[in-house]
């Protein structure tokens, strides 16, 4: 398997990072030494073997429905790029 | 007093011969003067930290403190610090003040052990090497053209030039035992849960864990038993019994098996480092231990398996980070889109965009069963390895990295070299099992070597007796860099 630059671009978009043409061609390069290394797992044979997501096999744990927080709004919001009237500013998506 | 281990140091605090306010200034002078050539540490406030001394000392007066209170630690700087920069290693989060105590820091905190610091990292944990920080690269203190290893490069610089007389560090892949082993110090990956990852700046939440770095085992156990602990704010932290892993230090290791994988001294490893890991096993055998070859068949995967494991984790735990509630934003852009398009553009360094990318890719409509289930079922047989192998020995003895210190950028243009560099650490992350580095040796360039012990689940008590006593037996631990 090989990466084109376009698909590299296609991956960026997705990802949300911004990629000019030329980044996108240093890229390539090494994200397919990369996918050469990783190709190296699909020759094994894994019928019957069922997949491990985590090192430990614990079921979520459930808790009362209690509010356990405190209203620290002020002091995340302190840290935030722009902020106006306790909501966090982004631009604006619907006119 | 900058030599000497922390039971000693909580010896001379208990006894009222020293201050935590003087441990504290001794410390910070240290750092003052090596910093400017190591760049161990990101952050350094020594009003803070003095605050925090004379709450020691405080709780020292009034007989409150437990065992280690007063001894100051350095802080990995992924783990979120109230009021503290907490950049981990990023442009991305170069202005964050964290609002909270991660776990780990409330436990030291209530500990009373003050933070000298937070610790020069690879940005957001991704890396070997410490130099795709933000804040420049971290120099081996054995010889500043070398690199400390990584992530967690700053902590174990911090403790091979007695910055700090211990610190924490975080383990994905090897982020704790590789640069441990590349500076000489002794450092624990604890069994997956039993650490706290709340706070923990999240980069692949099935795998991180949290651990102590030190000049020791038996100061790494005593660390330990602050750290660890159920956190009902981590979904995945383990209830258990709270335990003491210092209670096996001076056990005999007589009748003590010791597993060798095959796979771990085969072709790619470095002859001095085999010869030392070699010496190391040798030791283990007058000391009682006999020696059983076992065998880790699906091990040469490892690395594979990470590598799409990890980035798909850390492509969607990275998501957070889109310039709106906290850290970096771009300056100019023209809509919404574009605004998360160029902060993180501008805000991630190459390396961290590129993990983005692989994960991005791997999770992608389409590949998804090709890559991450395969993943995830190849996960399973490399934890099985071990399975089978702890049925014949209660620990496995390896070599930590395949060579000592490499240049700086010697490969940092060159990922997958970068990425073999973890070839025996990842499977114990994947299998989720405790590792440790301890030190072993040198090579002809003075630079140190590992030894790694990877233990069955929950086995930290064993492995930390086990390294106590090849510690008490050898000098290894004892050697610190010249010059400093």
């Amino acid at each position: 398997m090989s990466l084109s630059p376009d698909d590299v671009k296609r991956i960026a978009r997705l990802a949300r990072i911004e990629i000019s043409d030329a980044e996108a061609c240093a890229s390539q390069t090494q994200l397919n030494a990369i996918f050469e290394l990783i190709a190296t797992m699909q020759a094994v044979d894994t019928r019957n073997v069922s997949p491990m997501a985590h090192a430990q096999d614990v079921s979520q744990r459930l808790r009362d429905d209690v509010v356990t927080e405190t209203d620290r709004h002020a002091d995340f919001q302190k840290i935030a790029p722009a902020v106006e009237g306790d909501l966090y500013l982004v631009p604006k998506v619907i006119d | 007093m900058i030599e000497s281990s922390l039971k000693t140091l909580a010896t001379m605090l208990a006894g009222k011969q020293i201050s935590s306010t003087e441990l504290c200034q001794t410390w910070l002078a240290r750092i003052g003067s090596l910093n400017p050539a190591l760049n161990a540490f990101i952050t350094v406030d020594a009003d803070k930290t003095l605050a925090e001394a004379a709450r020691a000392d405080q709780m020292l007066a009034t007989g409150q403190a437990g065992p280690l209170a007063g001894v100051p630690i350095a802080h990995k700087d992924i783990f979120c610090t109230e009021g503290w920069l907490t950049s981990c290693g990023s442009k991305m989060l170069g202005n964050f003040i964290a609002p909270y105590d991660a776990h780990v820091i409330q436990r030291f905190k209530a500990a009373g052990m003050p933070s000298l610091g937070k610790t020069n990292m690879d940005e957001f944990a991704m890396g070997s090497s410490n130099e795709t920080s933000y804040f420049g690269a971290v120099k081996n203190p054995w010889n500043t053209a070398y690199v400390p290893g990584g992530s967690s490069g700053g902590a174990a610089a911090a403790v091979a030039a007695r910055m700090a007389p211990a610190a924490t560090g975080t383990d994905t892949g090897g982020s704790i035992r590789q640069p441990a082993a590349l500076c000489g110090i002794t450092g624990l990956k604890p069994t997956y849960g039993l650490v706290s990852r709340f706070g923990m700046i999240a980069f692949a939440s099935s795998l991180d864990q949290a651990g102590p770095m030190a000049k020791s085992a038996e100061d790494c156990a005593l660390l330990l038993n602050v750290m660890t602990g159920f956190d009902p704010n981590d979904s995945t932290s383990l209830e258990r019994e709270k335990e003491d892993y210092s209670r096996d230090l001076e056990r005999p290791l007589t009748g003590l098996r010791v597993g060798l994988p095959r796979e771990f001294f085969a072709e790619g490893l470095n002859s001095e480092v085999a010869a030392a890991v070699e010496a190391a096993v040798s030791e283990l055998k007058k000391l009682g231990a006999t020696t059983v070859e076992v065998t880790l068949p699906n091990s040469q995967l490892a690395i594979p398996v990470y590598y799409v494991l990890a980035p798909a984790e850390a492509s969607s735990n990275l998501s957070r980070f889109d310039g709106v509630r906290y850290g970096y934003r771009a300056p100019e852009y023209t809509d919404l889109n574009d605004m998360y398009s160029k902060t993180r553009a501008q805000g991630f360094g190459a390396e961290v965009k590129r993990r983005i990318l692989i994960g991005a890719y791997v999770l992608s409509h389409g590949y998804y069963d090709a890559y991450y289930l395969q993943a995830q079922k190849i996960r399973r047989l490399i934890a099985n390895d071990f399975t089978e192998a702890f049925k014949t020995c209660d620990v496995i003895a390896g070599p930590t990295a395949p060579g000592t210190a490499f240049k700086l950028g010697e490969k940092s243009d060159d990922p997958v070299s970068m990425y073999l560099n973890d070839l025996y650490t990842i499977p114990a992350n994947l299998a989720g099992l405790p590792g440790m580095s301890l030190p072993c040796g040198f090579d002809s360039k003075s630079l140190p070597i590992g030894l790694q012990l990877v233990g069955n689940y929950f086995s930290e008590a064993k492995m930390l007796n086990i390294a106590h006593q090849y510690q008490r037996a050898t000098d290894w631990h004892n050697h610190a860099p010249e010059g400093l």
